[in-house]
């Protein structure tokens, strides 16, 4: 296993067909993925940052190249790679504790295996008191702290996320930023983020991915080494965040040369 | 206001239309405005003796348990019997394409006919008697019962699909897991339109010849002119059929707990 990448994107296209006309939402995407890394995906609407993801998730198949996970094809979704949501997904009917154990359930583990596990993977992201709540009950953040810690208990080695904390208010983002770097920190996972917002982006990664539309493409690729936990009013992050604004805005200014 | 008031305050409310139609027909009968209708009294103290004789001692003095237990056996018969048939249809409906194609036109040709339509056909197909109730009642519940079990299934947001399967449930255990608890909603207000409908086509139900029954109560009163038997016959069906959707409403509440959706 050692020497694969946990993740391998090589040369995909992906092209959808409607009635009247053909979408190229990825032209050529290349990227490498090691285990235990966190990558944030941005860039404009519709440049294709959810296409990658749902292929690396296995919802979508490449029209050409190839997407591999441990030097595997992925040809089809699996729970060794968690979707989390922007809108949740959890199941209506089923308790926060039931969500967080439908993984183990599907498995076929024994009853009381699955909640010993559900159990703990509430108490990870701290629902003890809504662990009988369905989710209609919930605030916008408990939502996405249970769609979070239903890809956790079904051991995903590596979690795709997209645009997981865009409908949550700001107060609510900053303190789901810090739990899920807390996670990531202590249990070696890989972490796929989309998101709009470079500050979010340079909060989180350890790598920014800065995508382009039109045909989506992979416009570069950014190695953030500043020092966690990170000062998002630092000189540093500042600087960073001027460089990445430059290359996400870059094709704009082509655009209206053209 | 008080706790008491606030309380009562639906009950009071919920009776203001029932009392101001009640004073209407006092009035009108008070006044003569008609002399086919009976006052308010007269249909009172007839449904006494309808429930328990003593007054009038007639044919159908101290009968109506015995009729409402005939309508009753028909309506939830019936009920059952559609339901048996329209779920199953209904899922193989929202998830097979192909049923689809096969069965949704004929379904849809075949829904604009009213029960009532069929009273003949359903009388020389099945007989004089209670299949025939049994099975124009089943007829009236069939189609809501069908066509909300069809939305349920086909209305499952596809995002819980993809969860489900990054989750490790696919193919066919999807369908338990996901389809029929997410359609359950809308499975079960087609159960309960269904329940009032068999209701509501009772009496059409039992003008097949059958004896007992609510509906041949009032096909009797018509025939023999007797507008207060009638009246009884229909307040007792309306009581009954709303304690019935009461029911099935409180225990809906229970069930459905988690869908916003379900408070009726
Ligand atoms: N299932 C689909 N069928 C047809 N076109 C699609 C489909 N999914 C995505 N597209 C198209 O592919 C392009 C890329 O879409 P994608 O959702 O990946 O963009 P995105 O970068 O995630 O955008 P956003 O930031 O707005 O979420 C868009 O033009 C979109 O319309
Ligand atoms: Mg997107």
């Amino acid at each position: 296993m050692a020497e694969f990448p946990i993740i391998e994107i090589k040369g995909v296209d992906k092209v959808f067909k409607l009635q009247d006309q053909t979408i190229h939402a990825l032209a050529g995407a290349n990227l490498t993925i090691a285990k235990g890394e966190f990558v944030c995906l941005i860039g404009a609407s519709g440049c294709g940052k959810s296409t990658l993801l749902r292929i690396m998730a296995g919802f979508e198949q490449p029209t050409a190249g190839e997407a591999l996970m441990w030097g595997k094809p992925i040809d089809g979704p699996d729970p060794t790679r968690g979707m989390v949501f922007q809108d949740y997904a959890l199941f209506p009917w089923l308790s926060v504790r039931d969500n967080i154990g439908f993984g183990p359930a599907s498995r076929g583990l024994p009853r009381s295996e699955v909640n010993a596990i559900a159990d703990k993977f509430v108490e990870l992201v701290g629902l003890q008191k809504f662990a009988s709540a369905y989710p209609h009950q919930l605030s916008g953040g408990m939502k996405q702290r249970v769609a979070i810690a239903r890809v956790l208990a079904n051991d995903a080695q590596l979690v795709l996320m997209d645009e997981p904390f865009g409908a949550l208010d700001a107060m609510t983002r900053e303190r789901l930023q810090d739990e899920l770097l807390e996670i990531w920190e202590r249990t070696g996972l890989t972490v796929v983020f989309v998101t709009h917002s470079i500050e979010e982006a340079i909060f989180l990664a350890g790598r920014v991915v800065v995508m382009t539309p039109g045909p989506g493409r992979i416009e570069s690729d950014n190695a953030l080494d500043l020092p966690r936990p990170r000062d998002v009013a630092s000189p540093e992050f500042n600087a960073i965040r001027r460089a990445l604004g430059a290359k996400l805005h870059s094709h704009h200014g082509k655009k209206a040369a053209a | 206001m008080t706790a008491a008031w606030r309380r009562l305050k639906p009950t009071a409310l919920a009776l203001i239309v029932p009392l101001l139609l009640l004073a209407f027909w006092q009035m009108a009968t008070a006044n003569q405005w008609t002399r086919l209708i009976p006052t308010p009294y007269q249909v009172a103290e007839y449904m006494v003796d309808f429930a328990w004789g003593g007054i009038y001692d007639d044919a159908y003095s101290a009968t109506l348990l015995t009729h409402l237990l005939a309508s009753m056996s028909r309506v939830y018969g019936g009920f059952a019997l559609a339901a048996m048939f329209a779920l199953p249809i209904g899922l193989l409906i929202g998830r097979i394409p192909a049923a689809r194609m096969v069965l949704d036109p004929f379904l849809q040709l075949m829904r604009p006919i009213p029960v009532t339509a069929w009273l003949p056909l359903s009388m020389i197909l099945f007989g004089l008697g209670a299949k025939s109730a049994f099975a124009l009642v089943c007829l009236g519940a069939f189609y809501p019962i069908l066509l909300n079990t069809v939305f349920g299934v086909r209305s499952v947001d596809p995002k819980l699909f993809e969860a489900a399967s990054m989750l490790g449930c696919k193919g066919n255990a999807q369908f338990f897991k996901v389809v029929l608890p997410a359609a359950t909603p809308s499975i079960f207000t087609g159960l309960r339109l269904g329940l009032g409908l068999a209701w509501f086509v009772i009496v059409v139900g039992e003008m097949t010849g059958v004896p007992q029954g609510l509906g041949a109560v009032i096909m009797d009163g018509r025939t023999l002119s007797r507008t207060e038997l009638v009246i009884c016959g229909m307040i007792v069906i309306g009581v009954a059929g709303y304690i019935s959707d009461r029911i099935v409403v409180a225990t809906g509440n229970r069930l459905l707990r988690w869908s916003l959706t379900h408070h009726g």
